[in-house]
């Protein structure tokens, strides 16, 4: 209990924000790294996804790939890849697009492979081409599963960003590793405090983003019917 | 989930909750001291080299006819030395300045004599320090070959001739260490900026400093990478860092036979033969107790 009081009061210090390498600089050094992250693997896991739910291929194995991937224990990743990279901040950004990409595939593919195949036929059978059933038909009716793989990525990553601090000085990891060990445990619990406020606001973003859009469920079923009405017969 | 991989979840599950009973059983074990009376309780540091020496000093004790139980891979510390201080442990392989900064945090002493004696007096009641070993393991400043050999570099004042700017790499605490930055530039005038690698010396400390990133690491002096990868140790002649030998911690329960035991060990330990001893284990991850049987079988203590 005293060490979370000391860890407040750690917080409440405006030194602890405002100095070189200080709580401000990392805050926003950690969420730019989880934002760049997610970013560039959803860049190549969300399309890839898609493609798999539409054409229903290599799902199985995708499934399978995406499964193991999971089970990849991201600082091990990281040793290796910096041993083959160099200290640095390109190591522990590809070990973290590791971690990002099963839950943004696995959300891409799944979401699209769940849309009932009766909307896809009418829509195929109205005239539409692949590429605008995938546009209009499917990654409408398949977003907030979509959605959902990005937060739970986004999650994963935010809270795994702190092993950036394992071979570069950048992100709130810093406080966890060098209060660990200098046995400054307030200063380890404060920037645990900081990451886990990190991810409630990212989290909350996002439940407050998926909130609205089902409040909404008109206009949902609004943009897979323009296309229809605008087809010509 | 498939019944398939519905059960192999619950065989990991298992797996996982076997460890981790395992390691609360091994905790259990430190608080129950009492082990039969007339056991001598040896315990180690959870670092491989430490657990090699209190492997030795356990394997001696028993051809002497004493018995012996292990306590291995406690931790840290911050951990085990309430434990010794409390009797739970009777004999521990320590190293001479660490444990004197643990219980002395502004010594002076830095030099290997000042420093066992200052760290005899500073021992509290009930605790011995037996005869420090020639054997050191202590904290260096390291650089690659060719960066020695570019500047001619020695020891650590010689960084004055180095001409380009110089990054320090190491553990983040290290940054406020009075070993680090701070005390480079306050003792021998040396400014160097830092870089945080979370590896404690390891090989992405080793790799950033053959690839440049770094030029200067901190590498404790027993491992075998310095050799291996061709570093070299810089000399500390103005004892930034403390001395760092060997030295068996004692409680009461260890006689003068025992003593005699240890003190034959610590005699016959070397600073080369403890990097042999830690090389085994890193090289050929051989075990603790064969490393330890090996080397009684090589140092007969008689």
């Amino acid at each position: 209990m005293e060490l979370l009081l000391q860890a407040f009061s750690w917080l409440l210090t405006p030194e602890s924000w405002t100095q070189q390498g200080g709580a401000l600089q990392r805050l926003f050094e950690h969420l730019g790294v989880t934002i760049g992250v997610v970013a560039l693997s959803a860049g190549i896991a969300l399309p890839l996804g898609v493609m798999i739910g539409h054409t229903r291929r290599w799902t199985t194995a995708v499934a399978l790939l995406a499964g193991a991937a999971r089970a990849i224990p991201t600082l091990g990743l990281l040793t290796l890849l910096g041993l083959a990279l160099g200290i640095g901040l390109g190591a522990p950004v590809l070990a973290l697009l590791v971690l990002a990409a099963p839950p943004l595939l696995a959300g891409a593919y799944a979401g699209v492979q769940a849309v009932d195949p009766e909307a896809v036929d009418g829509a195929r059978s109205v005239g539409m081409s692949e590429a605008e059933i995938i546009r209009s038909v499917e990654l409408p009716l398949a977003l907030p599963v979509i959605v959902g793989g990005i937060r739970s990525a986004t999650l994963q990553v935010v809270a795994t960003a702190t092993l950036a601090a394992y071979t570069s000085d950048t992100g709130l990891g810093r406080y966890i590793f060098s209060g660990l060990k200098s046995r400054d445990y307030p200063e380890l619990i404060a920037g645990s405090l900081l990451v886990i406020a990190l991810a409630l606001l990212l989290d909350g973003s996002f439940a407050l983003l998926m909130k609205s859009r089902s409040r909404a469920p008109r206009s949902d079923r609004q943009t897979t019917t323009i296309p229809l009405e605008r087809n010509p017969s | 989930m498939t019944p398939r991989t519905r059960r192999f979840s619950l065989v990991s599950l298992a797996a996982v909750a076997a460890v981790t009973l395992s390691a609360c059983a091994s905790t259990g074990d430190l608080d129950g001291g009492d082990s039969g009376d007339d056991a001598i309780v040896v315990g180690s540091q959870d670092y491989y080299s430490n657990e090699i020496i209190a492997e030795i000093y356990a394997q001696a004790l028993e051809q002497g006819g004493y018995t012996v139980e292990r306590d291995l891979r406690i931790g840290q510390r911050e951990v085990y030395v309430e434990e010794i201080e409390n009797g739970s442990i009777d004999l521990f392989p320590e190293y001479t300045g660490p444990l004197l900064q643990y219980w002395v945090p502004d010594t002076t002493a830095r030099l290997e004599d000042d420093v066992f004696t200052a760290l005899t007096e500073a021992a509290p009641d009930g605790l011995r320090v037996l005869e420090q070993s020639a054997a050191t393991d202590q904290d260096a400043y390291v650089v690659t070959r060719e960066f020695a050999d570019r500047y001619d570099l020695a020891t650590i004042d010689d960084l004055a001739k180095v001409t380009e700017p110089l990054t320090l790499g190491g553990n983040s605490e290290g940054e406020d260490r009075p070993n680090g930055p701070k005390g480079l530039a306050a003792t021998y005038g040396v400014d160097v900026s830092f870089t945080p690698i979370e590896d404690g010396g390891g090989p992405l400390t080793v790799k950033a400093l053959q690839d440049g990133d770094i030029q200067l690491a901190i590498i404790y002096t027993a491992d075998p990478s310095i050799e291996k990868n061709d570093l070299v140790a810089l000399e500390d002649t103005k004892g930034l860092f403390l001395a760092s030998h060997v030295v068996p911690i004692a409680s009461d329960a260890i006689d003068d036979g025992a003593e005699e035991i240890i003190d034959a060990v610590s005699a016959a330990l070397t600073p080369e033969g403890l990097v042999a001893l830690n090389t085994e284990s890193v090289d050929d991850e051989a075990p603790a107790a064969s490393i330890a049987e090996r080397w009684l079988e090589d140092n007969p203590l008689s």
